[in-house]
């Protein structure tokens, strides 16, 4: 019987050694474990044993038993393997044949670009005021020291609105976003007109001007300016406000530089360039090889915009810079049309 | 507050001229442009014509655009004609037998400004020219616009050609030019031409409130300030004679706020002819066309001073007047009054606009423009050089009246101090003498009745330190001034500032100390001003929820797949009316062009149109816009409400290689995003009733969107008569427009609904009703009957078929029953009977099994 048992085990064994397939596994396992299989005829015969012999072949058995259920198990695992690394060799994709996609959605890129200056201002903490589109000659002009008639008047050419009997005071597309600066300051004057509270605002929004529209010229853009009212305020402070900015805006090794400009409502006014990214400053198309591109126009607030703003001059100052986000994208992003951004093309819009 | 359009005029400005009333010895060119750019007047280009160019090494910085040419020092030099030869083998050419200082040259030239003399043999008289020897790189004289060339050797017609004589435009000294320089007699022949007439010109803008520097001597002037160097201020002496001016002219002012000042000066024998050679180099370089000695004199005079001056022909006066003595007046034009200016156009005057006349008449537009009746011609003998002060604004508004910008319109425009008519007159009358030689009349009528206040302003180091944030002292700040020719007393801690007579800019009070500290910050230098940190208080943070809250609104657009587009606030009533019917429009008085009059009254016409634009460029698109439209107000504001408008059409979904099937989008795509929106939004209690009464709306798929009684909004698909004014695909184009104010004032603070511990029991249910019942009628049945155990209703299938009958439709319900405990199908159950016990009762709805 002993014998009989490893005759059993070398066979099944040998017979386990070829096989290469699922099937020929379970089959064997059928034939070798099975309820017919000649191992467990062993243990259906085992009542015919005598006393002696029942505990020393059936040790023997079961050890037969657990071996060939060890090697089923074993050779089971390799087949897995085998199975598996032969549908993985398979089932390899061409992975450069496109993805699927999705319709999907963006913000217009003015609108972005206006999040991110407007994002840094509330760090500095101005936050946003908004004010109308269609304005008044005294709110747009007059109040901020453009007096009627004035040259100055000739920097910033105008859309008027057809309507009558307006005198000196016709109706008119806003030609910057300053209006907001008397509305805001009117706004919180009002709250303590004795001692009115310090300002620090963000205005953004759309502007007009009667331009041909061109590529580098449109009837339409955004502005966005910050304003300071209190009562130590100084040009230092500009600078100092302004550099931070700049540094936020463009990058911590941004280079700028103030030039003394005109502006009708801030004294002393100046404009800000940075050092052209573009070439770092050694010349080229886009900086008009001055190295320096103009990116805002600042000032301390004129008297006669404070009074306008019910803030007495003589006690408090404050500062305003301008700044126009497309021209920003137009300098980062080398768009040199500006017309892209109202032409609203998905190709342009897709790119932001 | 803008980059843009904000420049001033430009003044072109050579060095050559600079150096006449400052020493710039030491600095270079650049050097120069950027003190003043720095100094509020920005170079915008730098003309090199002749002088030394910088050579900027590779890496290295630039920092201004230039352009032109430096002249080689050895090959470019001046030399004389001697004899004008003809050429053995062509009839326009002659051969030039010339001397450069070194040798004799035979130099071939074409050049008709000395064809006359060929064959006259030696000349009495040499002429000076500009001469180029081989190698030399210049302007090809032939080609359109400027292409620089290098002189070769070559030979034509038989003749050897190694060299020339050149013209302004091979110099780079004007863009065009028929014939060859001829230098003055005085020009040494040798010299590089470099160093005899080699010059370079700034391009500065000239910023409104600096109307005081459109002159030579007005940026000298900043630079003496800024270099802390002496103004040369020009000499004026001339001998005088004959009878004095006094006796022969008079002169009436009636309105002295539009005409503060009238000087006039004569000059008597002047010989009319071409300017010499660098002065007519120098106003070209200026922009100046040279025309005749007197005519130059006064324009030269007027660059150099920047007051405009007017030469009237004495004896075309003096035969107006009956030989007696000639009385000028000044006066508003009588309404109609013609006159017919310089240019030979008549033009018909208004009272704005004043009028230099005599007892017989108008002479000329008082600072715009003068007649032609009185103008100086070649043959004037005599001439009565007029010098005056205007009021800016009225010949502002005169010079846009009548079209006519001019050197002195600009000028007069911006402001020209009274007191600097005198010195004008007197240098022009000056470099009438010299260059014509005229005899001087003594004396000069001079009416001035009123003089500027030259305020006088006090400065404290304090306003200094409250303004400017810097600490002078009282001295300092004097000297920062005085450098700037305000006459300064110090006074203990106190300047008084007296504004020089040559500039209009500073005004009294607080205005006027802001005027003075932005000269003293200037004079300081902008770069020497530290950067500090705002010490003043932080004001109260005040939110803005209506910015916020659409900043929101795009977030979930853009997360809806939908792509934000920005068009114009102008467009036509035509663009609109293909879906609006809007007759009244806030229209624009000027327009650029008739398709842009209008300020818009659709937010959704304006989507369309992007929608159209881009229609086959993608095979779906979304779009969306947040923004004002516009609605007129008679005479006054508009208002401005905010609105969002949203279109659709195209595929449903991306189609992809292996997916090539999508169904297009439809009304309830539209709804499906509109719902997530507002629910985004947290609105609740949104109903969509059905809508008929938007005409360019489909009147079965459309909706209108209404929260507590009032509509928010309105959307649907496209009605096909309005869809078929645009050119649009075949797919449904859907719209949705919605009131911002409104959607914003509906949208609840919310707290949410806790998200349940206990599993919940789900259940599809489908019943068969009547056509008829509206989906959302049983829907919120469904709701009040399982009440707070039914946490959801969602419909997932509608379905007809012939089995259950015509008329008959089945709707099918995914429910979720939820509880504070774990919920048993048997909960479920009753629920659920309860449920279709009450459909049957209310719709005689059917359970399908
Ligand atoms: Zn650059």
């Amino acid at each position: 019987m002993q014998d009989k048992l490893n005759e059993i085990e070398q066979a099944a064994l040998e017979s386990l050694q070829s096989i290469t397939e699922q099937a020929a596994l379970d089959a064997w396992r059928i034939s070798t474990l099975g309820r017919s299989s000649a191992l467990m005829m062993v243990f259906a015969e085992f009542g015919k044993l005598s006393k002696e012999e029942r505990p020393v072949i059936g040790a023997a058995a079961n050890r037969v038993k657990a071996a060939l259920e060890a090697a089923l198990q074993i050779k089971a695992e390799a087949l897995k393997t085998v199975v598996l690394a032969k549908s993985l060799s398979e089932e390899k994709l061409d992975i450069t044949l496109p993805g699927r996609t999705k319709h999907i959605g963006r913000l217009h890129p003015s609108t972005q670009q206006l999040r991110r200056v407007l994002a840094i201002l509330a760090e500095m903490g101005f936050q946003v005021y908004t004010s109308r589109e269609v304005e008044t000659d005294d709110i747009n002009f007059q109040m901020l020291n453009f007096p009627l008639h004035h040259p100055a008047r000739d920097m910033q050419d105008t859309f008027f609105v057809e309507a009558e009997n307006r005198g000196d005071n016709p109706i008119l597309m806003r030609t910057h976003t300053s209006p907001g600066q008397i509305h805001a300051m009117r706004e919180f004057a009002a709250t303590n007109p004795q001692n009115p509270p310090p300002i620090r605002i963000a205005l953004p929004g759309m502007c007009f001007r009667y331009e041909q529209i061109t590529a580098r010229s449109e009837i339409q853009f955004n502005q966005v300016e910050g304003l300071a009212v209190g009562k130590n305020i100084t040009f230092a402070d500009l600078k100092g406000t302004i550099a931070d900015f700049v540094r936020r805006m463009f990058g911590e090794g941004a280079r700028l530089r103030f030039r003394a400009s005109y502006f009708p409502f801030t004294e002393p006014s100046a404009e800000v360039d940075v050092e052209c990214f573009v070439c770092g400053g050694k010349g080229c198309q886009v900086c008009k090889n001055s190295g320096w591109l103009e990116i805002l126009g600042c000032g301390m607030v004129h008297p006669n915009v404070l009074q306008n703003g019910g803030y007495d001059p003589n006690v408090y100052s404050g500062f305003a810079w301008g700044m126009g986000p497309e021209r920003q994208l137009m300098l980062r992003n080398k768009v040199n049309d500006i017309r892209y951004f109202w032409g609203n093309d998905v190709r342009f819009l897709e790119q932001f | 507050m803008t980059l843009r359009g904000e420049k001033g005029e430009i003044m072109k400005i050579p060095i050559s001229w600079l150096k006449d009333f400052i020493d710039l010895d030491g600095l270079s060119i650049e050097d120069i442009a950027r003190k003043l750019t720095l100094a509020g007047m920005e170079v915008d280009e730098i003309l090199y014509a002749g002088l030394a160019m910088p050579i900027y090494k590779d890496g290295e910085k630039h920092e201004f655009k230039t352009n032109g040419i430096a002249w080689d020092r050895e090959k470019i030099v001046v030399a004389e004609i001697r004899e004008v030869k003809a050429h053995p083998n062509a009839d326009r050419l002659t051969l030039l037998d010339l001397f450069d200082g070194q040798q004799d040259q035979v130099v071939l030239t074409g050049a008709p400004n000395i064809f006359d003399l060929k064959g006259t043999g030696k000349l009495a008289k040499p002429i000076k020219v500009a001469y180029a020897k081989e190698g030399s790189v210049l302007y090809d004289g032939h080609a359109d616009g400027l292409q620089l060339m290098t002189l070769k050797r070559a030979k034509i017609r038989g003749v050897d050609s190694y060299s020339m004589v050149c013209s302004e435009k091979e110099l780079g000294i004007s863009t065009e030019s028929d014939g060859i320089i001829i230098l003055d007699d005085a020009a040494p022949v040798g010299m590089p031409l470099a160093d005899y007439i080699g010059d370079a010109v700034l391009d500065i803008s000239i910023l409104p409130n600096m109307a005081r520097n459109a002159s030579v001597v007005g940026i000298a002037r900043e630079l003496s300030a800024l270099t802390g160097r002496e103004l040369q201020k020009p000499t004026i002496k001339f001998k005088t004679s004959g009878d004095s001016v006094e006796d022969l002219v008079s002169i009436q002012i009636t309105n002295a706020e539009l005409n503060p000042r009238f000087v006039a000066g004569l000059i008597r024998n002047v010989e009319i002819k071409p300017s010499a050679y660098h002065i007519q180099r120098r106003l070209k370089h200026a922009g100046q066309r040279p025309i005749n000695n007197i005519v130059d004199a006064t324009n030269y005079a007027m660059i150099e001073l920047g007051q405009p001056l007017h030469a009237f022909d004495y004896d075309v006066l003096k035969e107006r007047a009956g030989k007696k003595k000639i009385k000028i007046s000044t006066r508003v034009a009588s309404d109609g009054e013609k006159l017919t200016t310089l240019d030979g156009a008549e033009r018909t005057l208004t009272p704005m606009n004043v009028l230099v006349c005599d007892e017989k008449g108008s002479l000329s537009i008082a600072g715009v423009m003068g007649g032609t009746e009185s103008e100086v011609t070649e043959k004037t003998k005599n001439v009565l050089l007029e010098g005056a002060a205007w009021n800016f604004i009225n010949i502002r508004r005169t010079a846009k009246q009548h079209n006519l910008p001019s050197e002195a319109s600009f000028r007069f425009s911006r402001g020209v101090h009274p007191a600097v008519a005198e010195t004008g007159v007197k240098r022009g009358l000056q470099y009438m003498a010299e260059w014509a030689n005229g005899n001087i009349a003594p004396g000069l009528v001079d009416e001035y009745p009123l003089k500027p206040k030259d305020p006088t302003i006090i400065v404290t180091p304090q306003d200094v330190k409250r303004l400017l944030g810097i600490e002078l002292t009282a001295k300092k700040i004097a000297e920062l001034l005085t450098r700037l020719e305000f006459k300064c007393v110090v006074d203990k801690n106190t300047v008084k500032a007296k504004t020089p007579p040559h500039r209009m800019d500073i005004a009294e009070g607080v205005v006027g100390l802001a005027d003075v500290l932005e000269e003293v910050a200037r004079s300081y230098g902008y770069d020497n001003i530290p950067v500090t940190t705002m010490a003043d208080a932080l004001p109260p943070q005040v939110g803005n929820p209506i910015h916020e809250w659409e900043e929101h609104l795009r977030d979930l657009l853009v997360a809806l797949g939908v792509q934000e587009v920005v068009t114009y606030r102008m467009t036509s009533v035509e663009k609109e009316s293909r879906i609006t019917q809007y007759t009244e429009y806030v229209r624009i008085a000027n327009p650029i062009a008739p398709e842009k009059n209008v300020l818009r009254r659709s937010l959704t016409a304006s989507v369309l149109s992007v929608l159209e634009k881009n229609i086959r460029l993608g095979e779906s698109l979304a779009l969306f816009e947040i923004g004002p439209i516009f609605e007129p107000v008679k005479n006054n504001l508009p208002n401005e409400p905010r609105k969002l408008a949203i279109t659709m059409s195209g595929l449903r979904d991306a189609t992809a290689w292996d997916v090539k099937e999508s169904a297009t989008l439809d009304f309830f795509d539209m709804k499906g995003r509109i719902e997530l929106l507002l629910s985004g939004l947290r609105l609740t209690g949104v109903t969509y009733t059905s809508t008929e009464s938007t005409p360019h709306l489909h009147p079965g798929k459309s909706a209108e969107i209404t929260v507590n009684g009032q509509v928010l909004g309105v959307f649907g698909e496209l009605h096909p008569s309005a869809k078929e004014k645009y050119e649009l695909g075949a797919s449904p184009v859907l719209v949705a427009e919605f009131d911002l104010a409104l959607l914003r004032k509906s949208a609840p603070t919310y707290g949410i609904i806790p998200v349940p511990e206990f599993p919940p029991v789900y259940e599809d249910i489908a019943i068969i009703v009547d056509e008829s019942v509206l989906a959302t009628a049983v829907e919120s049945l469904i709701k009040q009957t399982g009440g707070r155990s039914v946490s959801s209703v969602r419909l997932f299938d509608v379905y007809r078929d012939e089995k259950i009958g015509a008329g008959k439709k089945s709707l099918a319900y995914s429910l979720t029953y939820q509880a504070e405990k774990t919920m048993t199908d048997s909960d479920a159950a009753t629920i659920r009977n309860k449920i279709v016990k009450r459909l049957e009762n209310e719709f005689s709805a059917k359970l399908r099994s």
